[in-house]
């Protein structure tokens, strides 16, 4: 990012809704001309009084804890039912195009369970540390909150996040083609404060982390990752984990897949060679057009999209001055620059990052511009502090064909109607 | 990261004096017991550490998949529905639709004994004795023509099995071969000609926004039963609210085959909407009971809290050859809860 100043024209033509409103005010004054009443001339918003203006509302206790504005019912997460044999094992979206900033509320980060939510009590919670450690330990929740801890947001990506797409476009809105995503502020405890107080034996070079579910669910990671920025989070966004996300305690494994930051952690075993479990064998490894299949792809790599517009928000407005916005986010680091063409790819202008710049979180980018009525085809690019560009579908697919499933981080293409609905598509 | 100066030098001393890692310690946790290690390290790995003692034959494995798995994973592991295929799909890895099984796909046979083990069956894990997982593994095996029906599975044995697709996998190497960069990026005039080559419309797969059909519905699940102070007219008690919120955590055992309540539809098992007062194996559009299931309807039977009791406490007791692979409640409360909760729920449309 080297321009923050927004590279649209910052005057646009007159606004429609202006224009519609004067035009709609004229004719409702000449018909009230008519009568001789003591007609008012203007919007009924303003000039009748409205409930919440004339009656009191609920009282401090009415909400102990509070939730959206019942206009926000919509603002949902979404699943998609066919994918899946059943909901207990299965994923839900997130809404990306009701969202803006940074964070993901939690009540909207998607969900993906193996054998549902476990409800486990923290008076019985506990975690375990066994195989190559000095001593063989087990902690309370308790114990867990008596080490030094830390504050740290980051991005959690499914690897199968836009895994629907790899054959071409498919599910037609942002939630379903990207919203596997969610973007946390985490409190926990570096993994490696965990594992120096059970002492690690030099011969350690692989951890499993298990978690207390009825998929009791698995993932081998490599002891560097786990020494490097692992954390055991027992917060999000200031509160407690939500019994979706992993509650009590989840493994935070940043910029890594999201299955591999297991909930309701429950142990943690050191050993000297990765344990080959299913979720790291038959799932979450990569088939390509050959019949080989690459494994332990840890990283998700640089990828955004635009949120809005999208398919599930339109532009409502009209012509005239338009905010396109959108998310971007790199698992090796942070985002350096984000690129949006109206025209599918022929041209392209810098976006403007706004907000937090933080390793391994999700960036906002904005591009503001006048819209003509005409169609567009709508593009993100992201480049990460690695030099790395997002790649469009097509180059992915050349690598890799389009049985991958996972680790789709292809360019996304809306194409804008005149009359401002977006379709999911793709472009030559 | 650096804590405190002191900890540090002490663990820089440490370091050049060992040469191994050590850092400072807070004093927290306790010794984990042997046993407790036993009790949770259930993991198993590709050279067979972790595997316990004991066996199994593919022969005895058919009749527990028959029972336990064959409703979800097919009688030959073709899978029902979208449930994971289990068998076949060799030499489908480079088609256009892979059928990645077990036979197909897992390069590890450790991998299968310690999933069936950990997690299956779904609903029900960790349920399956040592030997039974042993017999499941051969018999997973047999379906996919890779042992003769005699097979006997043991710790001696595994190491004989080789996955047919062992070799199939290759390390990340996106380092080197997807190296898209920054140099030279195109930011204008970068093509000529843009055409619209798929399009989601076309596919017609995307979900209908479900906020406004079920706002009703809403509305209804948040008013609390007995609450509102009126006088219930029927002789029978009201619902217990607490029963029935216990029955719903019960249901959880029944949620992977079974829906009930407003708009549940057949899964696996029919949807128990109206239940109570139906006859057995006559549910509307459901066509998947035993032949035991809907003789026994035949006969008279009609589910009513005695009936629901005596078949959820033992199945098989009751209806010897029901599909349903459910072991059955063993608490008395459980039985109340859920029953409780099936009448409550299952009024709904």
């Amino acid at each position: 990012m080297t321009d923050t100043k927004p590279v649209s024209p910052k005057k646009p033509s007159v606004s429609t809704s202006r224009r519609a409103f004067l035009k709609g005010g004229l004719i409702t004054g000449g018909a009230l001309a008519a009568v001789p009443a003591l007609a008012k001339s203007g919007d009924p918003a303003i000039l009748e009084i409205q409930p919440w203006a004339n009656q009191l509302g609920e009282g401090v206790d009415a909400r102990p804890y509070g939730t959206p504005s019942q206009f926000e019912a919509h603002v949902r997460r979404r699943n998609v039912e066919w994918l899946t044999a059943d909901p207990v094992s299965s994923v839900n979206f997130t809404p990306l195009h009701e969202l803006d900033g940074v964070i993901t509320p939690n009540g909207l980060c998607f969900e993906r369970h193996h054998g549902g939510i476990a409800e486990v009590d923290p008076a019985k919670y506990r975690l375990m540390i066994n195989g190559l450690v000095d001593r063989e330990l087990v902690f309370t929740l308790q114990d867990l909150k008596r080490f030094p801890r830390v504050n740290r947001a980051y991005f959690l990506e499914c690897a199968a996040n836009s895994g629907m797409e790899w054959r071409g476009a498919q599910l037609n809105g942002c939630q379903f083609t990207h919203g596997m995503i969610h973007n946390v502020m985490y409190t926990g405890v570096p993994l490696r404060t965990i594992l120096e107080e059970a002492g690690l034996k030099t011969t350690g070079k692989w951890l499993l982390a298990e978690g207390a579910d009825a998929s009791a669910m698995t993932r081998s990671i490599p002891i560097e990752k786990a020494l490097d920025d692992c954390l055991v989070a027992f917060a999000m966004n200031g509160e407690a984990l939500r019994p979706e996300q992993g509650y009590p305690v989840r493994l935070v494994v940043p910029g890594w897949e999201g299955n591999m930051w297991i909930k309701w952690l429950r142990r943690i075993e050191i050993g000297d060679q990765p344990w080959q479990q299913r979720e790291e064998t038959s799932k979450y490894t990569d088939l390509f057009a050959n019949g080989k299949a690459r494994r332990f792809t840890w990283e998700m790599d640089a990828k955004s999209v635009i949120t809005n517009p999208s398919p599930q928000a339109p532009i409502a407005h009209g012509k005239g001055h338009t905010v396109l916005t959108g998310v971007a986010w790199s698992g090796h680091g942070t985002i350096k620059e984000v690129h949006v063409t109206l025209d599918g790819g022929k041209n392209w202008q810098q976006a403007r990052l706004d907000g937090p710049s933080w390793d391994r979180s999700m960036h906002r980018f904005y591009f503001e511009f006048d819209w003509t009525g005409a169609p567009l085809l709508l593009q993100s690019r992201a480049v990460d502090s690695t030099g790395y560009v997002q790649p469009t579908k097509n180059e992915l697919r050349a690598v890799r064909g389009e049985n991958s499933i996972y680790h789709n981080n292809g360019i996304q293409t809306w194409h804008v109607t005149a009359n401002g609905e977006a379709e999911n598509v793709e472009v030559s | 990261m650096l804590k405190f100066p002191k900890a540090f030098v002490i663990a820089a001393a440490s370091l050049l004096l060992a040469g191994a890692a050590s850092a400072e310690t807070y004093g927290l946790g306790r010794p984990a017991t042997a046993d407790e290690v036993v009790a949770w390290d259930i993991d198993v790995r590709p050279d067979g550490v972790g595997l316990p003692e004991g066996s199994g034959s593919a022969l005895d494995g058919e009749a527990i998949y028959t029972e336990r798995c064959a409703m979800c994973h097919g009688d030959f592991g073709e899978g029902i529905g979208r449930w994971p295929v289990l068998a076949g799909g060799q030499g489908t890895l480079v088609r256009a639709r892979p059928v990645k099984t077990i036979g197909s796909y897992w390069p590890y046979l450790s991998t299968v004994w310690d999933y069936v083990h950990r997690a299956m069956p779904f609903g029900d894990a960790q349920s399956l004795e040592t030997d039974e997982v042993y017999a499941l593994t051969a018999y997973i095996l047999y379906l996919n023509d890779l042992v003769d029906d005699g097979f006997v599975l043991d710790r001696e044995t595994f190491k004989t099995v080789k996955m047919p697709n062992a070799e199939g996998f290759f390390p990340d190497d996106r380092a080197k071969t997807e190296t898209w960069t920054a140099d030279n990026i195109c930011m204008a005039d970068c093509k000529s000609d843009v055409e619209i080559t798929a399009r989601a419309q076309v596919v017609d797969v995307t979900p209908e926004d479900p906020t406004s059909k079920h706002r009703t519905a809403e509305t209804t699940e948040n008013t609390q039963p007995g609450t509102d102070g009126t006088v219930q007219l029927s002789s029978v008690a009201a619902p217990d609210p607490a029963l029935i919120d216990e029955g719903a955590k019960v249901f959880r055992k029944c949620a992977a085959c079974h829906a009930v309540g407003d708009g549940a539809k057949h899964k696996l098992g029919p949807h128990l909407n109206g239940v109570f007062g139906r006859t057995a194996g006559s549910a509307d559009g459901f066509a998947k009971y035993s032949k035991d299931m809907v003789a026994a309807g035949q006969d008279g039977l009609v589910w009513d809290q005695d009936s629901l009791t005596t078949f959820l406490k033992n199945p098989k007791g009751l209806i010897k050859r029901t599909k349903m692979a459910f072991g059955g409640l063993k608490k008395d409360e459980d039985l109340a809860a859920l029953t409780a909760y099936l009448q409550a729920e299952g009024k709904g449309q």
